[in-house]
């Protein structure tokens, strides 16, 4: 195994060309769970932290761009917090403060876990994700982006590099259904915005399937919405719950949110 | 097979070690700078009891790769004390019976430092949030938040 | 939430003392089992099986011998002595020989110089599984075929049961059993497998002497019986196999069998060098034994005003593939079925069964927890039948001394039930918080799922209690020494004691006893090791600040006598050296036929604790916050009050694990949620205050009055949440860990 280690953003496009196999680590917060309980030997890995490209955020009007490496720590703090408020309330669910610390944006789309946290409050804003590579650049909607569990529609020798969103311009919540009070992977989970320019409510729902979900109404249109979240999802039984209670509860958490966001 | 070398500083000391590419930080700093103050608990994240900072931040050691503490600054529990004697933290912790088995103590007591130094009087409900990635198997928590508003109050 | 008072550095019997390994433990230099070096060491690495139950058709190790840095691998034909060990019944191979009979049951062991080249070794081993059907469901287990040749544990003097695959059985006949009264309830129960989950994993280091021993220096429970069980399956003489106690993180249990001490030992005897072993956590919840699930059928009748008249019970523990200390837990089980409450007519009977599903034996609370849960449940349901307060109903059946248990054994020392039950329920609780609030300090928590939409508050209230020391006829004692040393101008006291500090604080305990006792404040407390001292009994069965200040204070006592024999000076360098044996008084078997004690009883002491909760439940949702536990506890003597405070917090908190969240689950035998991310124990966010109570009545026969205090908070803790819970939302909940599911119907 190898480690390699890019100090630009050029330099790691060139060693992922290199060696398509090397394995991305940024965070370390799902990778090193591989490596650590040996259920993953990458003949290379590709270590991201010292590319400065990746860090950070900005604002170009109406839209957010996040870079790749932004940790949810940083997505919880002023002013981007007023900028995505669901994305912040998420990041304040994930693990305790020293996996906010670490873990990032771009890691949770690369590992594109049904339950990654910051994955429906991308969904709801619109999000593109910022793929780069030696050929060049290219912008994929979140939700063609994640293509299944664990899968996602990045092509050989390519990074994620950032991921643009939409600024919230309505109230937006997030909740996450866990059996304990911290520290969970979600059973469920929602985000869910009012979008007032297009007067329209738009929810995304996670662990609910094999990959995140969006549901949108117009905003004259709720009736049943919660009903319609409920069945847009095509949950599993596992060891952190059943289908059955995660369509129960993904109704219960959509009537609570509209209650929070149209209040 | 150690075909990585990694030079890094811990608690003000320079160290370097060559190590197996897929070695974390905890094991480097355990197994191989003589640091193992910092615990082994679960490997994944989830107990807090490897906690450290890196360039100043709380992070978990189990989960950083030790190739990306390569020419970065590291404080553990064995640095947090000055001039030989404990830090506030510590000195709480063994005051108000916040230790039973200890080993979760190193990780907590590096949590709480990073706490107290972002926010010197926190809250029941700040305290309580801040160390919910820290587990304690034995104390039941009641008196390591008892040592945090010690320490917050020293 | 309590205040802290500035803690004495050299206290007495009674005092609040800060613990002697405070700093270290707070400065990172304390040494635990995973953090021990020595040069030239090698590391340990078990392969482990895949399968829950399968025949061994050929196991080759051709592959794995031989790579580079590689120095053992070693099946079971390697094994120099005995073939197989256990605590109680020697039915568990030290590795699997042609059959294994759980998921993670160890196969091989490999050695080599860094972990990665043992994993890669350890996977190049080729092992030729043939699966067989697992026996899984303990209710049919005794109709399947025998998973054990023979059947371990018959013969121990136990009740003759032939069915398949039990461990045992117990049946107490007491009264009449079939005495009929104007009111019955009944409901069943279950629990779920819960784990000790402490945070040191098991590991340790094993150093070959010399001569062909060996020392170990590990994190266990029990000295002397680690030996006990290492030594025959090396082929060595005791004294040729050296225990040392290293830094232990955590036990409640799960450290009483053996782990690593026998692989260690047999690589390092083989490959000539020291060898260091670490499980990770996966490796954790397969190396250990864990508290065993249950199913328990039970019945209260009683008259209308509140009397019980008769309790009939029939628990099934699944001990899983090897016998552990199941059989002691059945005895408990079924010795504390009825409660703490005085019922001339009793049937109980208990079964534990052997499976293929993960091993179980000791952890806190030792078979009494799961009775507490379905006997408290059952005075619930029974309270509201008789539309009697639950308090009341309970302070109204009461055990006192002079009552006896269903056993037939006289309770004779100090049983302060009642008075826990009213303290308990004098503590008064808090007023429900205002809306708005933190989601923090809602069910759900950091999740931010309510700002108080379907949130339910409940008020739960129980009883238990469990024994102190070792039961039905074992040999109890702990041995202590003392050495007065004198310096030219007085004394200077060293004590050794084999009891293993596993962060209980028995350490203090035997400071504290021997500064009262030698009247001195400088006493050095020496290592705990088998090459010093005699056995110190394990740290268990809330049993080790009674037996270690027992065998402290004799011998501290002993040494005092001899000084004044010598004139109450020594010269310098002049010695007193005494080691004393302390036992507590003989127990005596149940009778196997009858279930009623022979003898002087079968137990020593009691230990009991009432506790009341009040809960908030997302009765939505089915997201939970325990709010508030208010708790009195019967301990005899408090010896270190910060810490049987801190006893008592940290053990209502692994009950309130049980209630909510903890369950190992399992299917087909396979463990589905080996980790930190799947087995949740609870977060700074999960626990609230814990309001105790101590109840100080001192135990006749105990030193000081000392009883034990680990147990009772998880004995009763479970049982009391889920009295919350279900006052909170009107369900049965008759199951625990209790799920989301359950709360909200969908179960």
């Amino acid at each position: 195994m190898d480690v390699l280690t890019p100090r630009t953003l050029d330099e790691a496009l060139r060693l992922k060309a290199e060696r398509p196999d090397a394995v991305p680590i940024q965070g370390g917060t799902d990778v090193m769970v591989e490596l650590n309980f040996d259920r993953a030997r990458p003949s290379a890995l590709l270590n991201l932290s010292e590319v400065a490209e990746l860090r950070g955020w900005s604002r170009e009007n109406g839209t957010i761009r996040l870079g790749a490496a932004l940790t949810y720590t940083e997505a919880m703090e002023m002013p981007l917090a007023d900028a995505l408020p669901a994305l912040a309330e998420a990041s304040r669910t994930v693990g305790g403060p020293q996996i906010r610390n670490r873990g990032t944006v771009g890691g949770n789309l690369g590992t594109a876990s049904p339950a990654g946290d910051a994955l429906p409050p991308l969904l709801i804003g619109d999000a593109v994700v910022e793929l780069a590579s030696l050929r060049g650049e290219r912008a994929v909607p979140v939700a063609a982006f994640l293509t299944g569990p664990r899968q996602n529609a990045l092509a050989d020798g390519e990074l994620i590099v950032g991921v643009r969103v939409r600024a919230a311009d309505g109230p937006q919540t997030f909740m996450k259904v866990g059996p304990r009070n911290a520290m969970v992977i979600s059973v469920v989970s929602l985000a869910l915005t009012v979008d007032h320019d297009g007067a329209e409510i738009r929810a995304a729902f996670g662990s609910a399937g094999p990959v995140v979900g969006l549901v949108t109404a117009p905003l004259a249109e709720l009736d049943g919405f919660p009903e319609r979240v409920s069945a847009a999802a095509s949950p599993i039984d596992d060891v952190r719950g059943s289908a059955a209670y995660r369509r129960h509860s993904l109704r219960v958490l959509t009537e609570r949110a509209l209650e929070r966001c149209l209040q | 097979m150690l075909a990585v070398r990694v030079e890094l500083t811990v608690n003000g000391e320079r160290h370097e070690a060559d190590v197996w590419a897929g070695e974390s930080l905890l094991y480097v700093l355990r197994e191989r700078l003589g640091l193992p103050g910092s615990k082994n608990a679960c490997e994944q994240g989830e107990c807090g009891s490897c906690s450290v900072l890196l360039d100043g931040k709380l992070v978990c050691a189990c989960l950083v790769l030790a190739a990306q503490a390569d020419g970065h600054e590291l404080v553990t529990v064995e640095g947090l004390g000055q001039d030989g004697g404990l830090h506030a933290v510590q000195d709480a912790f063994t005051e108000t019976g916040a230790v039973q088995c200890g080993f979760c103590t190193p990780g907590l007591i590096v949590a709480t430092a990073d706490l107290l130094a972002r926010n010197p009087s926190p809250s029941d409900d700040e305290i309580r949030e801040a160390l919910s990635g820290n587990l304690c198997r034995c104390t039941g928590y009641a008196k390591i938040f008892d040592a945090v508003r010690l320490a917050a109050g020293s | 939430m309590t205040t802290a008072a500035r803690t004495l550095e050299r206290g007495r019997v009674g005092e609040s003392v800060k613990r002697v390994d405070a700093i270290p433990k707070v400065t990172g230099e304390f040494a635990y089992s995973s953090d021990l070096f020595a040069a030239g060491m090698l590391w340990g690495h078990t392969l482990r099986s895949p399968h829950a139950h399968a025949r061994i058709v050929e196991i080759d190790i051709s592959d794995a011998v031989g790579m580079p840095r590689v120095h053992a691998v070693l099946t079971h034909a390697d094994v120099p002595g005995a073939q197989t060990y256990g605590l109680e019944f020697a039915d568990q191979p030290v590795l699997a020989i042609d059959r294994v009979r759980y998921f993670g049951e160890p196969v091989a062991v490999v050695a080599a110089e860094h972990p990665e080249q043992a994993r890669r070794a350890a996977e190049r081993i080729h092992v030729d599984y043939e699966p067989l059907e697992p026996v899984v469901d303990p209710e049919r287990a005794t109709e399947q075929a025998p998973i054990h040749d023979g059947r371990p544990t018959a013969g121990h003097g136990f009740r003759d049961d032939a069915r398949p695959n039990v461990v045992r059985t117990i049946v107490i006949r007491h009264g009449d059993p079939d005495a009929q009264a104007e009111v019955s309830v009944s409901g069943v129960y279950e629990l779920g497998i819960q784990d000790q989950a402490f945070l040191g994993p098991e590991s340790g280091l094993a150093v070959p002497d010399a001569e062909g021993g060996v020392d170990i220096y590990v994190a266990t429970q029990w000295l002397h019986v680690d030996r006990d069980q290492v030594a025959p399956c090396l082929g060595l003489e005791p004294d040729q196999v050296r225990i040392h106690l290293a830094g232990v993180g955590g036990a409640f249990g799960g450290r009483e069998d053996l782990s690593i001490q026998i692989h260690a030992a047999m690589l390092a005897l083989h490959a000539g060098r020291p060898v260091k072993m670490v499980y990770n956590r996966e490796e954790s919840f397969v190396g250990h034994i864990h508290r065993h699930p249950a199913k328990i059928w039970m019945e209260q009748r009683a008259n209308r005003d509140g009397k019980l008249v008769n309790v009939r019970a029939k628990i099934l523990l699944d001990g899983g593939a090897y016998a552990s200390s199941s059989a002691a837990v059945t005895a408990n089980a079924s010795s504390f079925a009825c409660g703490p409450y005085a019922v001339e007519n009793a049937l109980v009977e208990c079964t534990c069964v052997y499976t293929n599903n993960p091993p179980c034996g000791a952890m806190r609370g030792f078979g009494a927890v799961q009775s507490c849960f379905a006997h408290e449940a059952q005075m619930d349901k029974l309270a509201a039948e008789l539309g009697i307060d639950p308090v009341e109903l309970r302070l109204r059946n009461a055990l006192a001394p002079g009552d006896s248990l269903p056993t037939g054994q006289k309770i004779t020392g100090s049983f302060p039930a009642a008075e826990v039950i009213r303290r308990a329920a004098a503590l008064p609780m808090p007023e429900p918080e205002e809306l708005p609030r933190d989601p923090l300090r809602l069910p759900g928590g950091s999740g931010n799922t309510t700002r108080g939409q379907g949130v339910k508050r409940g008020v739960g209230f129980a009883v238990g209690f469990k024994n102190v020391c070792y039961s039905e006829g074992f040999d109890d004692s702990t041995a202590a020494r003392v050495r007065l040393t004198g310096t030219g101008n007085g004394l200077e006291a060293e004590v050794d004691c084999a009891a293993a500090e596993v962060g209980q604080g028995v350490v203090n305990v035997i400071l504290q006893t021997a500064r009262t006792e030698l009247e001195l404040d400088d006493v050095v407390l020496g290592s705990a090791t088998t090459s010093s001292v005699g056995s110190a009994g394990s740290a268990s069965a809330s049993r080790m600040t009674w037996m270690a200040a027992g065998a402290v204070q004799l011998a501290a006592r002993a040494a005092r006598e001899e000084l004044a024999r010598r004139g109450g000076e020594l010269k310098p360098a002049e010695t007193i050296d005494v080691e004393r044996v302390y036992h507590h008084r003989p127990t005596t078997p149940l009778d196997p036929e009858t279930g009623q004690v022979t003898g002087d009883g079968a137990h020593v002491a009691y230990i009991c604790a009432a506790m009341r909760v009040v809960a908030e439940v997302d009765v939505e949702l089915g997201l939970t916050r325990v709010v508030w536990i208010g708790t009195a506890q019967d301990v005899g003597k408090a010896v270190n009050p910060q810490a049987v405070y801190g006893q008592i917090e940290g053990g209502t908190a692994q009950g309130l694990g049980l209630a909510l969240m903890e369950e190992i689950q399992t299917r087909d035998g396979l463990i589905a949620n080996a980790s930190f991310t799947d087995y949740l124990i609870p977060t700074t966010l999960d626990m609230p205050p814990v309001v105790a109570e101590l109840v100080e009545e001192p135990e006749p026969d105990a030193p000081y009055g000392v009883k034990g205090v680990g147990e009772p908070p998880t004995v009763v803790s479970t049982a009391a949440i889920v009295s919350a819970l279900r006052d909170a939302t009107g369900r049965d909940l008759n199951r625990v860990p209790v799920r989301p599911d359950d709360i909200v119907g969908l179960s």
